[in-house]
Order: C-alpha cells, then structure tokens, then sequence
C-alpha cells in the first residue's frame, strides 16, 4: 500500500542480507525478483520493463532505483496509478469540491498539481462529452497557491519574480479548465488590519530561541496562511504534496520531539530541581553511613509534590504522530489531503524529469537543527536500503488514526456544510461519549489528556499561564519561551488564530464537562469561579 | 605568598573571575555538567540525583516486593550492581541480590568484564554464577563470527544471551532479572523498531518489566537514566578511587559491534543528544504513546519442541540458529523464512543425530 509492491524489498532488517545475497543471484535466476527471462536475456539480463516486457526501462541512475525497472511509460502510470488509487479510495476529491494546491515550486507539489489537473481535465472532457441530461455531477474546481516568504528569507526581488513569473506559467498553462493562482505572503496571518503584519511576524519568529522550534513554527503558520486562502477564495479542499519520504523524516522527527511533564520525567528539568537547605546535603551523606536518612525523606516529600503536580500536564508527539501522516486531516476548517502519500521522493524527481515538468526552487528549503539531522539521517538509511522509506512510513501507518482522519460525511447540499464545519471548530458530535478531541493552539496535535486547564474564559481575559496550559509540551518546551515576561510578549504578537483556538479548545471542554454533570449541579446560574 | 597570590589570580580568571557554584546545593564547586540537562553540580550532588532518580523510578513503577530473589543480570556494570545493593540498604527494598553473568566466550571483551564482576562479588558481597555459550550451547561467539562471518552476529548473540539469563536465573531461583538497559538503549530499540516495521515489538519495547507472563519477569530500572550518566558515574568513582584497583573498559562494546545495523540508531542518537540533551527521553516518552491498537496482531507464545524455553514458534529462535551453525547453514533463522516452520523442522529432525543439542530443560521449570 505503502510502496510499490513490485520493487520494493520492505520487510525490515532481515531482508536486507537476503537481498544482498540474492543481486549476485539474479543474473542467474531473473524469475526471483519477476523479470520475465527472454530470449536476449542473454546479453541484457534487465534492460526490459517489468510490466510490459516490451519497452526499454529507464537506465538505472544511482537515485532512480525504482525507475530503472519500468519504462518510462509504464512508471508515468505506475506513479499516476497510486496517486488516483489513494484520490478514489480515499474520496479525497469529489465532483462538488474546489481544490486548493499549495505549489511551492518544488517536484512534490509540481507533480501533486500536474496530477490533479490531469484528473480534472478528464472529469471535464468526460463532462462537455456527455449529454446535457447526464449532467449530473459537476466538474471540480481547482487552484493553486504560493506562500511568499520573503519576509522570513529574503530573496534577491529579480530571482523572485523571475520565479514567480515562471509559477504563474506554469498554472496557465495548465488548462483548460482555468486555475487561479494565489500568491499571498506569509505575514498575512495577522489579519489586513493590521499594518505591520511584516515586522511582528519576524518579531515572532525571533522570540523563538530553539532553531527547531522556530522551522515548526513557520511551518504551522505557513498551514495558517493555506487554510486562510482557502477559506476566503471558497475552497472545500487542500491538496498538500507531502509524500512518503517527507513523512518518513516526519515521523523520526514527531518520535524525537515528544516530551511529556505528566510521568517521573518532570523533575528531570533543570533548575527546579528540589532545593536542599544550605548544610543538610553533606550533613546527609556523611549521615548514610550512619544511617539517618532524614533529608532523603524530604528530597523524596519535594519530588512527590512535584509528581503529583505534574500529573495534570498535557502529552505531545508519539501520541499525535498518526494524526499527521493520514490521507485525510480533517482537523482543520478546511480538510487537508495528502495524495501523493505513497509516492516516494526520487520518484517524483524523476518524473519531472522525464516529463520536463518546470520546478522552481524559490526559497532556501535546507533544513537545520532536529528537522535537519532527521533528514540526513533518512538520506543515509535510504541510500542503505531504498525501501527504508516505505517501511518506516508502513510501521507508522500501523498506529491508530482520529476520527479526524477520514473525511467528513456531508451532503452535498450547501446548508449542511456550514452546520458541518461549525460542528468540526466545536468538536461537538451529538453521540460522542468520550471528551471532544482538544488540540494545540500552535501545533493543532491532539491531546492526550482531556483535563485542559479550565481556567475562565468567560471573561475573555487569559493570562500566557492559561495559554502554556493549552499547548502541547513539545510546543511549551520549543517553542514558547520560558522566561515570564517574554512569554507576556510572546502571547500578545501571536496570530489571532492561535489565540482563538486556545479559548475555543477550553471552552469546548468546559462546556462538556458541564453537560455531563449538569444533573449534579444545584444552580442554573453559570459559575463564577 | 606573592607566587601564591599570582596563582590564584590566574586561577580566578580562567573561570572569568567567578567560581561555578552547583546548582543544587550552592555550596560546593561545580564539578561537572549533567549530560542530561546540562545543570552544573557538584560530585556529591550527582551522586545524589542519580541515585535518587532510579529509586523514584523503582518506587513509581513498583518494580520489587520486599523478600524478592533478584538477578542482576548485567553483573559487570559496576555502576547497576552499586545502585543496587546500595538502594536496597539505603531504602530497605528487603531483596535478596544476586549477581549473573553471562560468558559469551569473546576474547579480550569478556576476559575483563569476568574481572570486574568477580571483584563486585567481593565488594558487595553478592553471590554470583556465571553462564558460558560454551556450556548452553556448545559454541563461544568466536567460533560462530568464525563460521558466519562479522554479518548478523548480533542476532545470534543476542538470542543466545536472552536464554541463557533466563536459564541462569532459573538456575538460582530468583522471581525476577534485572538488567542494566539504559534510556540510550531503550531509545536506540524504539528506533530500530520504527526503520524495522516492526510494531508489534514497538509496542512492548518501551515496558519497564516485561516477561511476567513468562518464566522470568525482567525489569530495567536504568530505563531513564542516560548511559553518558552511568560512565560519569563510573568515572567518578574511579576518580575518587572508590574502586580502587578496579579494571574497567572504557565503554563495554563488543569487538563485533561496529558492523551492526543498531549502530546507525547510536549514531543518530549521539548527535541528536549534542543538538537536544532530552530528545533521549523524549524518544521514550514518544515510544510510550503511540497509539497502537491492542488488536494489532501479537505472537502467541508457546513452547519450543526441542528445548521447552518460551517461544511464538514450533522452535525457538536459538534453537533455530542452533541448527543453522550445526549444519553448517548459518543463514537459518536469519531473514524471513521460505516455507512453514514445520517444513524445515521436518528435514531436521531425519538428519537429526548428529547434532550437539542446547542442553535439555527438563530440570529446569519453565
């Protein structure tokens, strides 16, 4: 599912010196790993396809593993095969949507884009072709959108342009049918009326010490950005390039990141270890030989507090991990889909070049810090095994998902899609018995633990305690800062967005919480407190 | 005196002109930085965290009942056999310690580390039995490096080392084995599991106490404790020449590890632990949430056929590779397998004579 079943040698470890054994093999044995023998075999062991036995395949580069088995035809369509396979199975576009492509000019989104268009170009032939009566189903619609960033990373403004020139070709040309093309720029997080959405932006950005913490950042707010696109130009769905390499670094990064303060690991932090009167630590050791172990008792006393406190503390990561590497991430207020899930990398790579597909690399994709090691440690195992990808995607894929990860049922009837959406923002589901989901006001991850601090948000007023309650631990640790008064700062230049997800997180909460006890309570008066 | 004087002049500048307290007490001088959270502290108050976070992890994770037989399992960490003991004495634990070791029959490696765990004997007074390869199974590791080559032998290590804890421990009555896995370790499988596909084990990898539904339940009390902290441990005492006269090796690797596949988890896992000390933990903590459903297909367990130990197979995986070097396949059980498992078992038992078995366990209780 995960991977092309025809080439890939996933299995884990124990394949691998199998499949080293085997290589010398082959020459010998083709029929092991499925090149049909034929007569000239002889002279050109696997310069056959695979699949059709007739072409040529693709000379094998180092990187083009995959593409070295098939011929150029057969990959187009073996690679176009999973990305329909992963849209129909999945419903992840239907005939009533309007797609929004997020396009950075990269190979991913470049396919993630020529795919989609070639999907609605055949609904729309399909649709001019069929008779007025058999009408029934419309075409959907499609576009694309570009976050500039040159805000974060600034790029000379000719190589911008020129790039920019380049994209918006590249959307024109393909059609018919017509696709907008969006260009926003990031700072557009902070609502038009706010003038200098350019300036707090970077001040945000740099009240993050952690550089790993600050490339998370950019990246939720750069989904921020997307779905406020979406929202405003009518959209009903996202398309996001992410495929199965991405994930895979995905993965080995969330499994890296997690901390949690709800488990013995909270008085692991520095500078709250608990504090020893002055004296009583060398009186305590020279007293273990004696054997009075007073101030242990105390150490232990402190380290219970702190225990206990910190048992109400939120979870992060290895919880939320199979939340992000679905098809489908309906969490947002505009469903998020992945289609290119199944799709590796070199893949992708290789298709634009054989297609000549234009790719644009407009700003510095490197990644540093956490995001960046994961990355070439991914690079590393990939270049050990080309399978290890889809294996580390595979094992993942085999944690539970949300109830989130699927699409949303709706009619198509337009009524029902605001009742729908209003619905999702509440996590209110009429025959839920369990807690509404609550999720991170910066991250969006869920949360493991329902408790959320309920502190009054009635009154509107929310100290930055109240806000470093509702985000995950990771977020808290990475991201905010941990000095007081910059954390103030912090919370006052965060996107409205984040802030609003914060109260309407706890408020859901509260709200259900009364709803279950409601029976229990003496008055109908809301409580101060 | 000027001379004096100068020198502490020169002294006070090097540390730009200020003395680095601990953090913890105030009082004495900063010795070291804490490889897990990079606090200053002094020796005694390493010492004392240290300790006291192992023991919050045993209290908190209710590892031993008073009166309990315990088998260290990892004898020639000086380190797990200190704590140990000590914790016992210092918070009445009430347990009964053992000392087990395990003699692969690796020259040069094991030659030191019998040293050391007949010296922790001594020290601690800790009764102590050693097992051999040789003994259990007939081979010492450099005999099969010899017959498989420097691929896999982690896997044949392994699975022998695993039995024979278990058939030493049965050996000495004890009701559970500890071992001296750290938080490196324990993060190093998460990962491993993950590149793996290997989900099922994912999911049990991170238990403090696994195996209590099997013969000997085993438990890892440094499940958080980093392996950076165990070596400062160890250094520190030396320093101090608590362990005076003691030979250690600097770090307890094996000759034949370096071409393991773990190894490129270890390396990640050092420079992860350069950019973010906690990411260790963090690994854990992640390893510990995922959600994995409880239906997702689990190995029943069994009995071996051929020598009673546990196993989710018709043999188990050393006898499986017991066979292989006995019949000079060394790729048996390595790798995923061709045919059922009775297939093979039925080729083997026709040729079966000839072959040195793994010493039957009918005295032993499984």
């Amino acid at each position: 599912m995960a991977c092309n079943t025809a080439t890939c040698q996933s299995g884990g470890c124990y394949k691998d010196t199998d499949a080293e054994q085997q290589h010398p093999i082959n020459e010998q044995n083709p029929s092991t790993n499925g090149v049909a023998p034929s007569e000239d075999n002889n002279h050109h062991p696997s310069n056959l396809c695979l699949k059709c036995k007739t072409n040529k395949s693709i000379a094998a580069t180092a990187a083009a593993e995959n593409g070295g088995r098939f011929c150029v035809d057969c990959f187009r369509g073996n690679l176009f095969g999973k990305f329909r396979f992963a849209v129909t199975s999945n419903a992840l576009i239907s005939p009533s949507d309007n797609v929004l492509v997020a396009f950075s000019g990269g190979p991913a989104s470049r396919v993630a884009l020529q795919f989609v268009h070639e999907i609605q170009h055949k609904a729309q032939k399909n649709f001019d072709a069929s008779a007025s009566r058999d009408r029934s189903l419309p075409v959907f619609g499609v576009g694309a959108a570009f976050i500039d960033e040159s805000a974060i990373c600034p790029v000379s403004s000719n190589e911008f342009d020129e790039a920019l020139e380049d994209m918006r070709l590249i959307v024109t040309n393909l059609a018919p049918p017509r696709k907008k093309f969006h260009v926003v720029p990031i700072e557009s997080v902070y609502s038009s009326d706010c003038c200098n959405g350019r300036d707090r932006l970077k001040e945000l950005l740099n009240a993050v010490s952690d550089v790993t913490g600050r490339e998370d950042l950019l990246v939720h707010l750069r989904m921020l950005c997307l779905q406020k696109i979406a929202l405003e130009n009518g959209y009903t769905k996202l398309v996001i390039g992410s495929c199965t390499s991405r994930i895979a670094c995905h993965i080995l990064a969330a499994t890296v990141k997690e901390e949690s303060t709800g488990s013995p690991l909270a008085w692991f932090m520095p500078n709250e270890s608990p504090a020893l009167e002055e004296g009583k630590l060398a009186e305590r050791w020279d007293s273990i030989a004696v054997g009075g172990d007073a101030d242990l008792e105390e150490l232990e006393k402190q380290m219970d507090l702190k225990a206990e406190a910190s048992r109400f503390f939120l979870e992060g990561r290895g919880y939320s991990l199979a939340a992000d590497i679905q098809y489908v991430d309906a969490r947002w207020e505009i469903p998020v889909v992945l289609p290119l899930r199944d799709c590796l990398m070199q893949e992708l790579n290789v298709l634009c070049m054989l297609d000549s597909l234009k790719t644009v690399e407009v700003f510095n994709g490197s990644r540093v810090g956490i995001n960046g090691l994961v990355t070439s440690f991914v690079k590393l195992l990939q270049e050990e095994n080309p399978s290890r990808e889809c294996t580390i995607a595979r094992t993942a894929g085999k944690l539970t998902p949300f109830h989130f990860n699927k699409i949303p049922e709706a009619d198509d009837c337009n009524d029902h899609l605001a009742i729908q959406r209003r619905q999702k923002k509440f996590n209110l589901k009429p025959n839920e018995s369990l807690p509404p989901e609550s999720f991170c006001p910066i991250c969006s991850s869920p949360l493991n633990n329902s408790f959320t601090s309920v502190s009054g948000c009635e009154n509107g007023h929310r100290s930055p305690e109240d806000f470093i309650a509702t985000c995950c631990t990771s977020c808290q640790f990475q991201i905010l800062p941990s000095e007081p008064s910059a954390l103030g700062h912090f919370c006052s230049i965060l996107p409205q967005q984040i802030v609003d997800q914060a109260k309407d997180g706890s408020c859901g909460n509260q709200r259900w919480l009364r709803e279950q006890i409601k029976d229990c309570l003496l008055s109908d008066s809301e409580d101060g407190t | 005196m000027e001379e004096a004087q100068m020198v502490e002049v020169v002294k006070s500048k090097e540390h730009g002109g200020r003395i680095r307290q601990c953090t913890i007490c105030n009082q004495r001088r900063a010795a070291l930085k804490r490889p897990k959270t990079l606090e200053q502290i002094c020796r005694e108050c390493f010492y004392g965290v240290f300790e006291e976070e192992i023991h919050r992890v045993i209290v908190d994770n209710q590892l031993f009942k008073p009166g309990e037989r315990i088998a260290i399992g990892a004898s020639d960490s000086t380190v797990l056999a200190y704590v140990m003991s000590e914790l016992n004495r210092r918070h009445n634990y009430g347990l009964d310690l053992f000392l087990l070791s395990v003699d692969e029959g690796i020259t040069g490696y094991r030659d030191d580390s019998l040293e050391t765990v007949k010296r922790n004997e001594i020290q601690y007074g800790l009764p102590l039995k050693v097992v051999s390869y040789k003994d259990l199974y007939g081979w010492t590791m450099d005999e099969i490096v010899k017959m498989i080559g420097l691929k896999n032998n982690c896997t044949f290590c392994g699975v022998f080392r695993r039995q024979a804890l278990d058939r030493g421990a049965a050996l000495l009555k004890v009701d559970k084995l500890v071992t001296g896995h750290n938080a490196d370790d324990i993060a190093e499988t998460v990962l491993l599991n993950i590149l793996r596909g290997d989900i099922a084990r994912l999911s049990r990898c991170t238990f403090i106490t696994t195996g209590e539904d099997g013969p000997i339940p085993r438990c890892k009390p440094f499940k958080y404790t980093y392996e950076k902290e165990i070596m400062q441990n160890l250094n520190q005492q030396l320093r101090m020449h608590t362990l005076r006269g003691w030979i250690t090796s600097p770090l307890n690797v094996s000759i034949y590890s370096p071409n393991a596949y773990r190894g490129f988890a270890r390396e990640f896992i050092k420079d992860l632990e350069r950019i973010r000390p906690r990411a260790i933990l963090d690994i854990i903590k992640s390893g510990e949430d995922f959600r994995i459903a409880t239906s997702t297909k689990m190995p029943e367990q069994g009995t071996c056929e051929r020598c009673g130990y546990i196993s989710s197979q018709k043999w188990c995986k050393a006898c499986v590779l017991l066979e292989g070097l006995n019949r000079g396949l060394p790729k048996l059980g390595i790798g995923r397998s061709r045919g059922v498992n009775g297939e093979r078992n039925k080729d083997v038992k026709q040729c079966g004579k000839k072959n040195i078995e793994s010493k039957q366990c009918g005295t032993l209780d499984f």
